[in-house]
């Protein structure tokens, strides 16, 4: 069985899944409960300067008849004093030694509050530090959270002072909320942080409500931004960690990654691990069914890496990241055909409307005699199951006219009925980048353009 | 103070069987259509429905639009929504039923007819009057299609009834179980709302004649349906009940239908069926239904067959009824012969033949025979070609008589009967009456 303990820049944990900072790390009592399921670690909501909420703060998305495909919020920092949650940290940290306990901290940006909370949150035994500088709504609005994190400067200069009096490990944690993420992670890593973390939540609107007009969640007749995550918001966040990975000025100083944005099993879990996240946070999915999922996270992610061959979680980290490239360095000799497996079609058409109305016109009706027919050809009086079953034309698509698109594979909503096929084009391995460099005339002048393709006999149609 | 109790109070064992679906229930079932493009769900409903739309605008929160969908096909979609056999037609070649359960479409489909009839939505603006006048006789599902469908288009449509109520077998001839008679009676208002003229109580033959509809309108549709129960010929026949006075007895005055103990349905066809259902729900000890071929050759839908088998009732195949015996009137059993198969008959079923010296006494105190209904009479009364007895048709549902069109059950000379087809019939009559009235200016 693999091992799922990790040791991130010093913080150990016996498998790689912490509560983010969020509702779910909250007090005590939770975490308490939290760490009885199973859960390797905890990011305590973040404490700091004093607060009031407001109700109605959680608005969701739901699509397709599932529910909360993502989640946005308004809920500040923690609205529980600071000495409660000092004690509560210190009381959870001396009955799970075990197990990671970090401190989430956002105060006003002053070296004297940041040193006084550092100081605090080291004198509870906690593990590690967490500096919250993503926070995208309200807090931001009194110079907090993503404000920081959306000027690497600032990002820089906090968290030299955090580095000042700091003793356990400091984790920056970064705003999406910006055109390059790349920018506030070389900020702390020139500040000397430990380790960085990603992403918070999405600067979002959930929605308006079409019976009052009025924005979701309606908090007395006014909404506003909130922070979005959940499964929405994985693409965006893996994005962000690869970039990471693949920049030389972060990498090079390889401070370790917690990733999270929208983990919600264990094969979103080895995917974050793949593209360079060594430890692993969780929120949203923990908000809609509870901490008990931690079981499967664990017990799913140790299956693959058993069945991969990976003993340890170090062996899985960034393990994809170098497949990561720009599009200058793809083959633009590779070519992929979709193919259909007529035997698991069921005869749904929605390859063939999707290929023909909005890709590339290359999927067929095919009826029993060979023919190619149009949509809804069948005569009028024509009915009946027997009738619809056996005269229903099947998809048939004309490979030389495929450009691989990919569309009609992603649209298919029978597991393997469309293939996405190897083929050899004939043409040798050629990249955009050596192309230009050879010809760059192909780049600047559709004539040469047409000349070029003519001699590689490449037909667009 | 009084309270109006319903028009046709109906025994709680009769009451629809399915229940609608709730919001969330048709959401959930909604979200599973996979929205095929050129689905064969819609090839299959002999209406033609667009039924990933329809679904699709349910999904969407759009019931209004649902409703028209299905309506802009199908005038009747709340009644066949209930009694369509969805698993021969749109759920029988649904792709998920290949590996999965098929969409529920029949009963989504009740879900946006309830909407918009429960909230008395008229889904159809008035237009302008084409001053042209038709008649539509008899105003079960193929005449209420045919009128309501003509009416759309501006003509004078006047919708002429044989009896009390309009909505034909929706009304009389559908158990409860599968269809409230409410229903049949909101589509038959709904369609009077479109500014279809109803006419009941007038009868081809005493008070409707020929001459004087041909005087009065540019073209008239017949859709008249079938005659009463066939005759068994069999001595004591009068004390078998007709089964299609037998459902609408349970429809409109169950309270005065009175059930035998011991009950024998004669037939095996889904009339047959509903009978027994009947019988048995209102309290029959014992009900079998006998039948003169075997299951194989039965004309109940297969899933018909099922349910009938799970309410308890018993069958007695290769069985032919010769005499019902009564002793002061009352009826004590039902003499019959066992049967054998022989060579095909004209219907392309093997033909029953009887055992010799078979005969045997079934106890019954109460008969009831569903063989099938006596064909039109109007075709004699009209002089109007046959084809095995229904009123022949052109392509174009044009009887052998000018102006004069026909569809519905008294057309079915090939296929089985069935609502849907009948609302087809109407429409597709009421396309081929517009080209005459717009050809001939």
């Amino acid at each position: 069985m693999a091992d799922l303990s990790i040791d991130f820049a010093g913080i150990r944990s016996p498998n790689p899944f912490w509560l983010a900072s969020a509702p779910p790390t909250n007090s005590g009592a939770q975490i308490h409960r939290a760490f009885e399921a199973g859960w390797g670690g905890a990011v305590w909501k973040t404490i700091g300067a004093p607060v009031l909420n407001v109700s109605n703060r959680y608005g969701a998305w739901h699509y397709g008849g599932q529910k909360m495909l993502a989640i946005n919020n308004v809920e500040l920092i923690s609205d529980r004093p600071i000495d409660v949650n000092l004690r509560e940290i210190a009381q959870v940290k001396r009955a799970w030694p075990d197990r990671a306990l970090i401190v989430s901290a956002m105060v006003e940006s002053k070296p004297e509050t940041w040193h006084e909370v550092i100081r605090q949150i080291q004198d509870t035994g906690a593990d590690g530090i967490e500096l919250n500088y993503g926070c995208p709504h309200g807090m931001s609005e009194r110079g907090m959270g993503s404000a920081v994190g959306q000027v690497p400067e600032y990002c820089e200069q906090i968290t030299r002072w955090v580095m000042e009096v700091a003793t356990i490990p400091v984790i920056v944690k970064l705003t999406p909320n910006i055109s390059d993420i790349v920018m506030p992670a070389r900020a702390a890593v020139a500040a000397g942080a430990n380790a960085l973390s990603l992403i918070n939540t999405i600067n979002s609107i959930i929605g308006v409500d079409l019976e009052t007009l009025q924005i979701t969640p309606n908090i007395g007749g006014k909404g506003g931004h909130g922070g979005y995550a959940g499964p929405a918001v994985k693409p965006i966040a893996l994005n962000m960690l690869s970039a990471l990975g693949r920049d030389a000025a972060v990498s090079a100083a390889k401070l370790p990654i917690s990733g999270m944005g929208g983990i919600s099993d264990w094969r979103d879990a080895a995917e974050f691990l793949l593209l360079g996240a060594s430890s692993l946070q969780v929120c949203t999915a923990v908000m809609h069914y509870g901490y008990r999922i931690i079981e499967d996270l664990c017990d799913g992610l140790s299956n693959w890496m058993d069945e991969k061959g990976f003993a340890t979680i170090p062996e899985v980290v960034g393990r994809s990241l170098s497949h990561i490239s720009d599009f200058k360095n793809f083959d633009l000799s590779f070519r992929a055909i979709a193919r259909i497996d007529q035997g698991k079609c069921i005869r749904c058409n929605l390859c063939y409307v999707a290929c023909n109305d909005t890709a590339h016109q290359c999927i067929d009706l095919i009826a029993k005699d060979g023919s190619v027919v149009r949509p809804h050809s069948y005569d009028i009086r024509s009915n009946g199951r027997e009738e619809a079953v056996e005269t229903r034309p099947h998809v048939h698509i004309r490979e030389n006219d495929c450009v691989g698109c990919r569309l009609c594979f992603n649209v298919c909503p029978v597991e393997d009925c469309i293939q996405m096929i190897e083929e050899p084009s004939g043409r040798e391995h050629l990249t955009w980048e050596r192309l230009t460099r050879e010809q760059p005339e192909v780049a600047e002048d559709w004539d040469e353009m047409q000349k070029y393709r003519a001699k590689m006999g490449i037909e667009i149609h | 103070m009084t309270t109006k109790g319903p028009l046709f109070p109906t025994a709680a064992s009769l009451e629809e069987l399915l229940p609608p679906l709730t919001p969330q229930e048709a959401l959930v079932e909604a979200t599973r259509c996979l929205m095929c493009f050129d689905a064969p769900c819609t090839h299959a409903c002999p209406t033609h429905i667009d039924i990933p739309k329809f679904i699709k605008k349910i999904y969407t929160g759009n019931l209004r639009g649902s409703a028209r969908t299905i309506l802009e096909s199908n005038l009747l979609g709340a009644t066949c929504a209930r009694v369509c056999p969805v698993q021969e037609l749109c759920e029988g070649a649904c792709v998920l039923g290949i590996d999965h359960k098929p969409i529920s479409i029949g009963r989504l489909q009740r879900h946006a007819m309830d909407h918009v009839y429960g909230k008395a939505i008229q889904l159809f603006p008035e237009v302008k009057s084409t001053g042209k006048s038709i008649a539509v006789i008899g105003a079960g599902p193929a005449g209420l299609s045919c009128a309501g469908e003509l009416v759309k288009l501006g003509h004078s449509v006047t919708l002429f009834e044989r009896r009390d109520l309009a909505g034909g077998l929706s009304t009389y001839g559908i158990i409860g179980l599968r269809e409230p008679i409410e229903v049949a009676l909101s589509e038959v208002a709904m369609i009077q709302k479109l500014g279809v003229k109803l006419q009941t109580k007038k009868e081809i033959g005493t008070n409707l004649h020929l001459a004087d509809l041909q005087a009065n309108f540019q073209a008239i549709f017949l859709s008249v349906g079938l005659g009463n129960t066939s005759r068994l010929g069999i001595p004591g026949e009068e004390l078998i009940l007709d089964g299609l006075e037998f459902i609408e007895q349970s429809k409109l005055q169950v309270h005065k239908l009175r059930i035998g103990r011991n009950v024998v349905v004669i037939g095996a066809g889904n009339t047959a069926i509903d009978c027994a259902t009947i019988a048995k729900r209102l309290g029959a000890e014992r009900v079998t239904m006998i039948y003169r071929r075997t299951e194989y050759e039965m004309t109940a839908y297969p899933h018909e067959y099922e349910f009938i088998k799970g309410e308890g009732v018993a069958f007695e195949f290769l069985v032919q009824p010769i005499h019902v015996h009564a002793e002061n009137a009352s009826v004590k059993s039902l003499e019959c012969l066992r049967m054998t198969l022989g060579e095909p008959d004209a219907s392309g079923r093997p033909a029953p033949r009887p055992v010799p010296g078979s005969a045997f006494h079934l106890p019954a105190d109460q008969v009831v025979k569903a063989i099938g209904q006596q064909k039109p009479s109007v075709a004699s009364l009209w002089n109007l070609k046959t084809e095995k007895g229904f009123i022949q048709v052109s392509d174009r549902f044009e009887t052998s008589l000018d102006g004069v069109y026909a569809g519905g059950d008294c057309i079915r000379a090939r296929g089985s009967a069935s609502t849907v087809m009948a609302v087809e019939d109407g429409k597709l009559a009421a396309r081929a009456i517009q080209e005459r009235l717009v050809s001939r200016g």
